[in-house]
């Protein structure tokens, strides 16, 4: 048999029928829904008098509405709360499995998703979410999908499909102290550029892949999209089982055995093509901070901001000015000692418990500046629970930041969480677009433990001074 | 949906690279649960200033722009999140046909999805676009899908590509669920052989969540 990748693998095992123009009727086995993508399909399967074909194959939360604040007290925005209700009578018409937003198990749906072994190996994983690639992590062909293609998986069980190229991503090289799968995936974005991977699935390997924790390959897969690929895959590993055995979702005990014997099978094959590899060593990575208004723009903590003028291409000369403009820029001078405002920890990208550790390692013991405002949300209620246990909490509190209940917040500042025209925040997310945290706002994404010193220093810092 | 033969309007350019769905419909309008009436909110920053008010120098708030059914942009049109709201707020506004060196995938996809058809040509082609709309009431373009062809206001024609089971949904302006339905016992079956094969996969208790 022809050697494949685990590409390959997940797209063959999941056609249902191929059409003649090489489109294929893709089977789906898990469907993510939340408030905000949702419910103009449910509205269109309701005027079309159709039903979900599989409501045991979703799984809804609310996320990226809600108020990281007290959640005794009813939610002040009209369309926010109107959008919530529309989602808790949606799923009780058609049977959806659902995690109340009173739940301890609500959180972020790619944070939710694996923490309750509803992601797992070899499946297919859908969301009307760009950031669905998070699951890739797990060796699963996960994408996010448009409310069009949530209401024909409603509908049908499966999406219609053409198979994407496959890039070859080798990571290698050892990371040195204070360097984080963040700074990898942002150093990789900032090689291939927002469209590098448009069209093309992402496979991460190499030894720095094999090293990294669940989290940490969740947050790299999560970023996959920022790269324009739809999807991030590793190869399922012991890790992997590791993370999923005894999970409430998983296939438990002589189920789990079986399914790791498939889940072993699905790594690519050697010899396995693909259509453009990619090499990148590590060992010289420093800690990755974006200064521009796209997730490519991006330079390690110890480079300069640079200077347009040098980009041949006119038009880019311009898009670049522009945003030194928006983001209130000097070319050449230092990246770091750049003055913030606001600090962000949390989002799909890293709001797990290993990266509040990494954050909470850092500000032990210290206090952030007087002029920064300064917010922990945490991916999910269980996530919270775990780091309250572990005394983590107390450590953000202390140094003076805000310990918030789990949501998407100011990743894309949908809640009340935002920042103010003109304010600049380093934050966890995974977009720095204009606006996205709130009108005028400035973002530097950056890694859980740069966001930390950040905080503490009151501006861009580099994190090997503080640790 | 509406159908899509031929479409003669008028074209607005946007010649900028990487124009992301925060930029097309920022994420505080999607607090909807409809999927009309986001037009007024396209481009939000572009169009208006911290008061609200129009700003004037923006393309789509200048005559003839206004009625402008076609934008033409550069590369990776759409990149970033996969709302759909991108194009229900470009369709609200009257845009049926975004014409770019490349877009983002799931945009691409969201699109046809709407009855806004996407055509990908050349930088160079895309460039000549952009200095057809400086016409005023004469930047017309029309798009004849059935034909494949784009007629610029000099009469001369360009052909583009596009996906053949995608233009005819767009010709036919019908909806894929349909389509898909129609195969209903190759997915039961599928589903079938897989509880077989791998019974292991459970399905998602709403009890475990509970819990």
């Amino acid at each position: 048999m022809k050697a494949r990748t685990l590409f390959d693998k997940l797209w063959d095992s999941h056609v249902v029928e191929q059409l003649p123009d090489g489109t294929a009727i893709l089977y789906i086995d898990r469907h993510l829904i939340h408030e905000v993508t949702s419910p103009q399909a449910f509205e269109g399967l309701r005027m079309a008098g159709r039903k979900i074909h599989n409501p045991e194959a979703m799984m809804a939360v609310i996320d990226h509405n809600v108020p990281t604040t007290d959640r005794s007290k009813p939610i002040e925005e009209d369309d926010s709360r109107q959008q919530i209700e529309a989602l808790e009578h949606n799923v009780k018409e058609f049977g959806v499995p659902f995690i109340p937003l009173q739940s301890d198990k609500q959180g972020i749906i790619h944070v939710v998703g694996p923490e309750e072994g509803i992601t797992l190996p070899g499946m297919t994983i859908v969301c009307g979410d760009s950031h669905t690639s998070t699951h890739g992590a797990f060796g699963a062909l996960a994408f996010g999908i448009g409310t069009s293609e949530v209401e024909h998986v409603m509908a049908t069980q499966t999406l219609l499909q053409k198979p994407a190229k496959n890039l070859k991503i080798e990571i290698n090289g050892t990371l040195r102290p204070g360097m984080s799968a963040k700074d990898v995936v942002l150093a990789v974005i900032g090689h291939i550029g927002t469209a590098g991977g448009t069209g093309h699935v992402i496979e991460f390997t190499g030894s720095v892949i094999r090293n990294l924790d669940m989290a940490g390959r969740m947050t790299v897969c999560n970023m996959a999209i920022e790269g324009g690929a739809r999807s991030g895959l590793i190869a399922p590993d012991e890790v992997t089982f590791e993370y999923i055995k005894g999970r409430p979702n998983a296939p438990q005990g002589a189920d789990f055995d079986a399914a790791v014997g498939y889940w072993k099978s699905l790594a690519s094959d050697e010899g396995a093509h693909y259509d453009k590899v990619i090499t990148i060593n590590v060992d010289n990575l420093e800690p990755m901070v974006t200064w521009g208004t796209s997730p490519e723009d991006v330079l390690p903590i110890t480079g300069n901001i640079p200077d347009p003028a040098l980009l041949k291409d006119e038009s880019q000369r311009l898009r670049k000015q522009r945003m030194l403009d928006y983001m209130d820029l000097k070319i050449g001078t230092p990246i770091a000692g750049t003055k913030i405002d606001a600090v962000f920890i949390g989002s799909c990208t890293n709001s797990r418990l290993e990266d509040l550790r990494a954050a909470a390692h850092v500000l032990k013991g210290k206090k952030i500046a007087n002029h920064v405002w300064a917010l922990v949300v945490p991916g999910s209620g269980v996530i919270k629970k775990q780091a309250e246990a572990e005394g983590l909490d107390k450590i953000f509190i202390d140094a003076g930041f805000e310990w918030r209940e789990a949501g998407c917040s100011m990743c894309l500042a949908m809640n009340p969480d935002r920042l103010k025209p003109g304010q600049r925040c380093a934050s966890t997310s995974n977009r720095n677009f204009e606006d996205r945290q709130g009108p005028g706002g400035r973002t530097h994404l950056v890694s859980p433990a740069m966001a930390a010193a950040a905080a503490v220093k009151g501006e861009l810092t580099d994190v090997r001074e503080m640790i | 949906m509406d159908k899509f033969d031929i479409l003669t309007a008028i074209a607005a350019p946007l010649p900028e690279e990487n124009i992301d769905t925060d930029k097309i419909i920022p994420a505080r309008f999607l607090k909807t649960t409809k999927r009309s009436g986001l037009g007024k909110s396209a481009f939000y920053s572009w169009r208006y200033d911290e008061n609200g008010k129009e700003r004037e120098e923006f393309v789509l708030n200048r005559e003839p722009y206004r009625q402008a059914e076609i934008l033409v942009t550069y590369e990776n049109f759409g990149c970033g999140s996969s709302r759909e709201h991108a194009p229900w707020a470009l369709l609200d506004f009257g845009i049926r046909c975004v014409i770019a060196p490349s877009f983002a995938d799931i945009f691409f996809n969201n699109s046809f999805k709407n009855g806004i058809l996407p055509i990908r040509l050349p930088r160079e082609i895309c460039e000549q676009l952009v200095e057809d709309t400086k016409m005023g009431a004469n930047a017309k373009l029309t798009i004849n899908l059935e034909k494949q062809e784009i007629i610029r206001p000099n009469g001369e024609k360009i052909s583009f590509e596009v996906d053949p089971l995608r233009r005819q949904l767009l010709l036919d302006g019908l909806d894929d669920i349909g389509q898909t339905l129609q195969h209903v016992k190759s997915i039961d079956d599928f589903e079938e052989k897989r509880k077989q094969n791998q019974p292991w996969y459970p399905k998602v208790s709403a009890e475990k969540l509970s819990s």
